[in-house]
């Protein structure tokens, strides 16, 4: 990747779009404005919809939200958050700064960010919302901070992920607790364990899983890459453990799946015995859903794996902001989050502070059963955050040098 | 042919043939107008961003600091040459099978039954046709599970690159199955109007052998009319995506999936690039295409002393027969191959699991079937709806630019026309963005307006590509007749050239419906999302890969066209069970 290029782009960009966006936005609504205005609204929601069982819990949320607030909900399918983000570029560069077609979009990390930049963003309006409150904040920084990047109040954590590995116990009798572990499992079971091509999000994540254990000093991680020579010495070890792993995978190491599903699919073909999952959740609700065998169970690495939040924002055009500000507020509610964690629907860990909710509330979330490839809260080991964005992006356009060509 | 028509056409009109309003007269410059707006703001959304440039959204310097940018990205060389290999190789196989097939065995009854095997294969979309295929060859595919483990001792699935190798072998073979039956049909229809009956009798009776005959009277005669079908057989090959994703190489992708993800990279700035590789991409299907055509010249000077030399084809009897034995097999095999994976993606929508190596599902359940059914009304009837608008409105206006033709009596091809085969040739996504843009600009998008335009779009080439050689090499003498019996040019289009093209009309209709139905960016672009089809659904469902759901999907995605292409089959059947001659059309 030319990075020239990239940053002259970006700033070209901000500045250009900075013409075209409406003057600073007017004051947020308020939450008394927004639960005054939302009924009758039509809330376009853009999300991800490649799974049955999310798209599924999305419908439910449209059935609540018309009981509690009147708001008619439709959800937006895409394959691709970027579809969303680049339906707002269009409308901003056609001039529609407002009565735009998005309302609410689900989103993280580098998306948020380029959203983030180019001031195509609604709010602050995450403080106005009152189940806000109950988010723990504290124990789980990532959701006030998106891949390094502050929130500023411009999305609303929804769920958490954290890289895991899911393995068939039927065929794998020892688990690797480290990388280095997992390189020496590969070498003595050649041909089955890989991850997914980067710059697809699985992969990029597993790589900069290696490089945080691997490299000297991890806390560099967290800022901005400074310079060529900084990247080369820091990702160096990054670079000679792929050399010896590579080798070991599934097709040598000269083919890798195009996405995470794709992956999880050879696992259950029989082709893989490990693969790379972001959400722990995702094992038991796949075996529920007879996508994986019984004996599929997960591991997480001693040293703690990389964790991260993902959010839904809502675009600075859009039409039903005061809809889009009570359907962000619903789905931090207890009801919306237990229903989320529970793996019969979906399987995704609440970004909720378990202590500050009432008796009632916190029985929502023990009355979810646990399957036999659910690991409880305190084997999910630490939490390791995510890299400042440059640290990805240029580890992309290095493997995809080294091993895309 | 083409010598007739002009000879017709230079004729002096007959008396009584004008009439006060010619409804044909503006149907071409309408059409080209409905084109030329989308196509100039697609393609100036593809270029000017290829050199710095975005609409309304302010670029970097005007330059080529894109195009350096696309040459730096690692991959590049070997993308372009897997988006080679794949788009020609498939097209040269599927060319070399039809020939191959109608040369040997144009005698036998397979050949007159082959329209209703593959209808099927036609309608499937090709993200099903594809996963299907996947499923077959792939190490824990079916057919090592039928050999698995008794014969093979593989207990394991073998840790072989059979599907996503990096010389996109695979995806030629994909592309090879399903642009087959396309191309077969569209031959089929052309030997209609060739008129093949005649000069084959010739032949044989001056002693030429059936394949020899065939090649060297009807093939000849049949090229220039499956050329256009061919051309979008060889783009579309070299662009597509969604079969490149599961059958093609990852690391890298052919260049149309490059673009797409540079496209939707969350980094803006890649979007240069992207349209960079989109432009490149347009430049790769035009010099395919010019390659082609050299090579039609080539083939056809260097074949012209065979042609002409007399050979009866009797000197070397055996590999006659040979010859006749491979047509026939690599033909029943690719639509073999193709009808087996239909066959593994009706077992996964019944499956519940299925794991190597059992070659049945262990357990079978109804609950994929049943939660795709909830709510597909509303999704069915949007699609249905869209594609038979999209598809009434480019029958009538390529009825219409053609009629013009025949009555304006201008040789066809050598106007504007050709500009309606631009969508199919630059790449859906880079070309879109740039119709977005209008559409927002004109306040249409979300509207069935600019939904309708963009279907058609891709519909009316491909109505175009099915129609325009019946209609214009439809024998002149009836219509010569007609007039000279007082028919005006209204009667003779209606009772006369449409019903004696019925079969190509609605073959026509069923292949624009398809592709109607097969849209996926142009609705979500244009639908702004919010519209919802089978497509649509399908594939953002298949994000998630599970091969059940993806298995409903491709039937339901393919219900609709497969009972267009029987309408088409079964109607003129229906309605001319009386005429005998109008039932064979030769």
């Amino acid at each position: 990747m030319n990075r020239g290029l990239r940053l002259l782009g970006a700033a070209a960009l901000a500045a250009g779009l900075a013409g075209v966006s409406p003057a600073p936005a007017a004051q947020p609504l308020t939450w008394e404005q927004a639960l005054e205005r939302a009924p009758g609204q039509t809330l376009y929601w853009n999300a991800w919809a490649g799974d049955e069982r999310v798209n599924a819990y999305i419908a439910w949320v449209g059935a609540r939200l018309e009981e509690l607030h009147g708001v008619e909900l439709v959800h937006v399918k895409l394959t691709d958050t970027a579809e969303a983000v680049g339906r707002v570029l269009a409308e901003t560069a056609a001039g529609k700064t407002e009565g735009g077609s998005v309302d609410l979009v689900w989103l993280n990390g580098e998306n948020f960010a380029t959203m983030k930049d180019n001031g195509l963003l609604y709010g602050p309006f995450v403080e106005a919302l009152p189940n806000f409150a109950l988010v723990d904040t504290r124990n789980k920084p990532t959701t006030l901070v998106d891949f390094t990047v502050p929130t500023d109040g411009l999305e609303a954590p929804w769920g958490m992920a954290k890289l895991n590995f899911v393995y068939d116990s039927a065929r794998v009798e020892e688990t690797p607790a480290s990388v280095r572990g997992l390189a020496e499992w590969a070498a003595a079971h050649p041909g089955r364990f890989t991850y997914p091509a980067p710059p697809d999000f699985l992969g990029s994540t597993f790589l900069k899983q290696a490089l945080i254990e691997l490299t000297e000093d991890a806390d560099l991680l967290q800022r901005p890459v400074e310079d060529d020579a900084q990247f080369e010495a820091a990702t160096a070890p990054l670079w000679a453990y792929l050399e010896t792993l590579h080798p070991q995978l599934w097709r040598g190491g000269r083919l890798f799946p195009a996405s995470g599903p794709a992956q999880l699919q050879l696992l259950d073909d029989g082709e893989l015995d490990i693969a790379v999952s972001f959400y722990p959740s995702e094992a038991q609700s796949l075996i529920d859903n007879g996508r994986l065998p019984e004996s599929a169970r997960v591991f997480l690495l001693e040293e703690g794996t990389i964790g991260n939040t993902h959010f839904v924002a809502i675009p600075f055009n859009a039409q039903a902001k005061a809809a889009a500000m009570v359907a962000a507020n619903f789905l931090m509610s207890p009801e919306a989050q237990a229903r989320k964690q529970d793996p019969r629907h979906w399987g995704d860990d609440t970004v909720l502070a378990l202590d500050r909710l009432d008796p009632a509330q916190r029985a929502l979330f023990e009355a979810i059963p646990a399957g036999p490839a659910t690991l409880p809260p305190d084997r999910l080991g630490p939490v390791l955050l995510e890299p400042h964005p440059s640290w990805m992006t240029r580890i992309e356009a290095e493997w995809a040098r080294r091993y895309g060509a | 042919m083409g010598a007739t028509l002009r000879r017709l056409s230079a004729a002096p009109r007959l008396a009584g043939a004008a009439s006060p309003f010619d409804w044909t007269r503006p149907v071409p410059a309408l059409t080209l107008a409905l084109f030329l707006l989308p196509i100039g703001a697609g393609l100036l959304g593809t270029l000017l961003p290829a050199f710095g440039w975005q609409p309304g959204l302010a670029g970097e310097a005007p330059g080529l600091a894109p195009w350096r940018a696309l040459f730096d990205q690692p991959g590049l060389e070997r993308s372009v040459l897997v988006t080679l290999v794949s788009g020609i190789g498939a097209t040269l196989a599927a060319f070399a099978i039809v020939v191959a097939f109608c040369a040997g065995c144009h005698r036998s009854r397979l050949f007159r039954r082959l329209r209703l095997v593959l209808a099927p294969l036609l309608a499937v979309p090709h993200a099903a046709a594809a996963i299907g295929l996947a499923f077959l060859i792939a190490p824990s595919g079916l057919l090592v599970r039928l050999v698995s483990p008794w014969a093979s001792g593989w207990a394991l699935p073998p840790d072989v690159a059979s599907v996503n190798d990096p010389w996109g072998l695979a995806l030629t073979l994909g592309l090879t199955v399903k642009e087959l039956p396309f191309l077969l049909l569209m031959t089929l229809g052309a030997l209609g109007q060739v008129g093949a009956r005649e000069p084959l009798r010739t032949a044989r009776s001056l002693g030429y052998g059936p394949t020899t005959a065939w090649l060297k009277t009807v093939l000849p005669a049949l090229y220039p009319l499956i050329r256009l079908p061919l051309y979008a057989v060889l783009a579309f090959s070299l662009s597509v995506v969604d079969m490149a994703i599961i059958l093609g190489p990852s690391t890298p992708p052919s260049l149309a999936v490059l673009v797409l993800r540079w496209f939707y990279d969350p980094d803006l700035s890649l979007r240069f690039v992207a349209a960079a590789g989109a432009t490149l991409q347009l430049g790769l299907v035009a010099a395919a295409i010019a390659l082609w055509a050299l090579g039609e010249r080539l083939v056809a000077r260097a074949a012209r002393p065979w042609l002409a030399g007399g050979g009866r084809g009797g000197d070397w009897p055996g590999g006659a027969r040979l010859a006749d034995a491979a047509g026939r097999t690599a033909a029943l095999g690719a639509v073999g191959l193709g009808l087996a994976s239909l066959l593994g993606i009706a077992l996964w929508s019944f499956a519940w699991r299925w794991r190597y190596p059992d070659v049945l599902p262990t357990s079978w359940s109804l609950e994929s079937w049943r939660r795709q059914l909830e709510g597909l009304g509303a999704t069915g009837g949007t699609t249905l709806a869209l594609g038979l608008c999209a598809t009434v409105i480019a029958l009538v206006l390529v009825v219409g630019c053609l009629e013009r033709e025949q009555r304006g009596g201008r040789r066809p091809g050598r106007g504007a026309l050709w500009l309606l085969y631009l969508p199919l040739l630059a790449p859906q996504i880079g070309f879109l963005f740039g119709v977005q843009v209008l559409a927002v600009r004109l306040d249409l998008a979300g509207g069935w307006l600019a939904l309708v335009w963009s279907h058609l779009l891709f519909v009316l080439p491909y109505v175009f590509l099915a129609l325009a050689e019946p209609y214009r090499s439809l024998d002149p003498r009836y219509g010569r007749a007609a007039r000279c019996l007082g028919a005006g040019p209204e009667r003779l289009l209606w009772r006369i050239r449409l019903p004696m093209l019925l079969r190509p009309l609605l073959f026509a209709a069923a292949v624009g419906f398809a592709v109607s139905v097969g849209q996926y960016l142009p609705t979500l672009f244009l639908g702004a999302g919010r519209v919802a089809t089978l497509t649509t659904e399908a594939v953002a469902l298949s994000a998630g890969g599970d091969r059940r759901v993806l298995a409903v999907y491709a039937f339901l995605q393919a219900l609709l066209p497969l009972l267009g292409f029987l309408a088409a089959i079964a109607l003129p059947a229906w309605l001319f069970r009386r005429r005998r001659g109008a039932r064979a059309p030769q």
